[in-house]
């Protein structure tokens, strides 16, 4: 069952025209993906490719270079994860035995939320630390490669139909009031306080490109650098260890492992199921 | 033609199918198995691998971002997530659902169809959807193997037949018959 010359070629040519447009979408709008994983970003840009109807990736990259509408619907598409609030219930309740009191000893903390997305991840925060009564001594600081999640992280709007779903994961997190105290409905969707995120600062902030910018007690990147080739991960890895203080508190995704950071040996496994880790040197 | 990985897509009683199916394969057959079952993203950790070690001996194992695969062993995708291969590795993604399923069997089965070309095999068995139907001509137009459980055998028959629409099967068999099938395959 020898693979059919032309199909391997038609493969072979979808690489290179891959790797071209990721050059000239970096040329052209500085976006880097070149050390994106392929698997994944193969198939999103298969999908906006359907989205755009075009055959072929160079089709597509005419679109690209030519009209940053299009771009900006391929960041999205590159950008956006399909998260829930306090996903990984147990993760959040670690967070709050093994993490919150050490945030107590501090007068004054900063969490870093690296690869916001459209937000989940930094309301669920921003709830524990409310009830942890924390709010007014840790600053969260939420950030994402692309402006258009970040504004729909700060309005603070999520589907309505999902409220159950995160009603069972905050309980089961171990949240101590009501869910729905945090959201009113509004249309379809269930805007939370205001008050939650007052104090959060949103940027963009590219996690290939952009250097360290503070000094974090905890950096919670979960699910992120999944979509990054080793070579990127190695390198944000190098940039969390360096914007983390000395005992500061990394947590990363439930399938994500840190034997890709060339820092590996400078932490300690605060709790090894849930991914969370002390920088210990 | 050496074969390297056997993607198996299993949904509505793919439990129960994916016990037998592997018991029936010959421990000669040591080609990767990596398997996307549909279940709950709330589903319990370690669950279904613990279930389905029962039936093996070659060590069961939800993998991490970017392990490598290794041959012998049985791969099962995380709840809550789309499973693919990169070169070699795995690879995590949590973009949207598709056909409301995260894992996605044709999300797995596309990238194993990119990444392995000739030397990937794919099964589609039980389901009550279409999903790995899209993903098992992938394979197949890509040069590698379709198996497909036979839908009168199937608790569930929609899947099997969706991916016997889409696609040429090499073999259409009863779960029972997969392994030996393999071991023709990959033992020559």
């Amino acid at each position: 069952m020898a693979l059919p010359v032309e199909r391997g070629e038609e493969l072979e040519l979808e690489q290179i025209e891959i790797e071209l447009l990721l050059e000239g979408i970096h040329r052209r709008y500085g976006f880097d993906f070149r050390d994106y994983a392929p698997a994944s970003l193969r198939r999103r840009l298969r999908r906006r490719m359907d989205g755009e109807q075009v055959e072929t990736v160079s089709g597509l990259q005419n679109l690209i270079l030519h009209d940053p509408a299009v771009m900006e619907r391929l960041l999205l598409d590159l950008s956006v994860n399909v998260t829930s609030m306090f996903r990984d219930p147990t993760f959040f309740s670690s967070f709050r035995e093994k993490v919150v009191p050490a945030l107590h000893t501090y007068p004054f903390s900063r969490v870093w939320v690296a690869g916001c997305s459209t937000g989940e991840e930094v309301y669920s925060l921003a709830i524990l630390l409310t009830e942890e009564g924390l709010a007014d001594r840790v600053r969260i600081y939420a950030t994402d490669i692309n402006e258009a999640v970040i504004e729909t992280a700060r309005l603070g709007v999520f589907p309505l139909d999902k409220m159950q779903e995160y009603t069972q994961n905050y309980i089961r997190a171990g949240g101590s009031h009501s869910f729905s105290e945090y959201y009113v409905a509004r249309y379809n969707g269930a805007q939370f306080a205001r008050e939650l995120v007052d104090g959060v600062v949103f940027a963009q902030h590219n996690l290939a490109s952009d250097a360290v910018f503070n000094e974090f007690n905890v950096i919670t990147c979960r699910n992120v650098m999944i979509y990054f080739a080793q070579p990127l991960q190695e390198h944000v890895h190098r940039l969390f260890y360096e914007s983390l203080a000395t005992f500061g508190v990394l947590a990363l995704g439930q399938k994500e492992t840190i034997r890709f950071s060339p820092h590996e040996s400078s932490y300690e496994e605060l709790d090894a199921d849930e991914r969370l880790f002390k920088k210990v040197r | 033609m050496m074969y390297e990985v056997i993607a198996i897509g299993a949904s509505w009683g793919g439990l129960q199918a994916l016990g037998t199916l592997l018991e029936g394969i010959p421990r000669e057959v040591d080609q990767a198995i990596v398997v996307a079952q549909h279940r709950s993203p709330e589903a319990s950790r370690g669950v279904l691998e613990s279930l389905l070690q029962r039936h093996v001996e070659r060590p069961v194992t939800e993998p991490d971002d970017k392990e490598l695969i290794q041959p012998g062993h049985v791969y099962v995708a995380p709840p809550d997530y789309h499973l693919l291969v990169d070169d070699g590795r795995f690879a995590l993604s949590i973009e949207a659902r598709v056909q409301y399923a995260r894992p996605s069997i044709d999300v797995l089965f596309e990238s194993v169809a990119d990444g392995y070309r000739e030397r990937a095999i794919g099964i589609v068995l039980t389901g009550a959807n279409t999903d790995g139907a899209a993903g098992l001509a992938a394979i197949k137009r890509n040069g590698g193997v379709a198996i497909v459980q036979d839908p009168d055998t199937a608790s569930r028959r929609t899947m099997p037949d969706a991916a016997l629409a889409a696609s040429a099967a090499d073999a259409v068999l009863p779960l029972e018959e997969i392994g030996h099938f393999l071991y023709g395959l990959c033992c020559p």
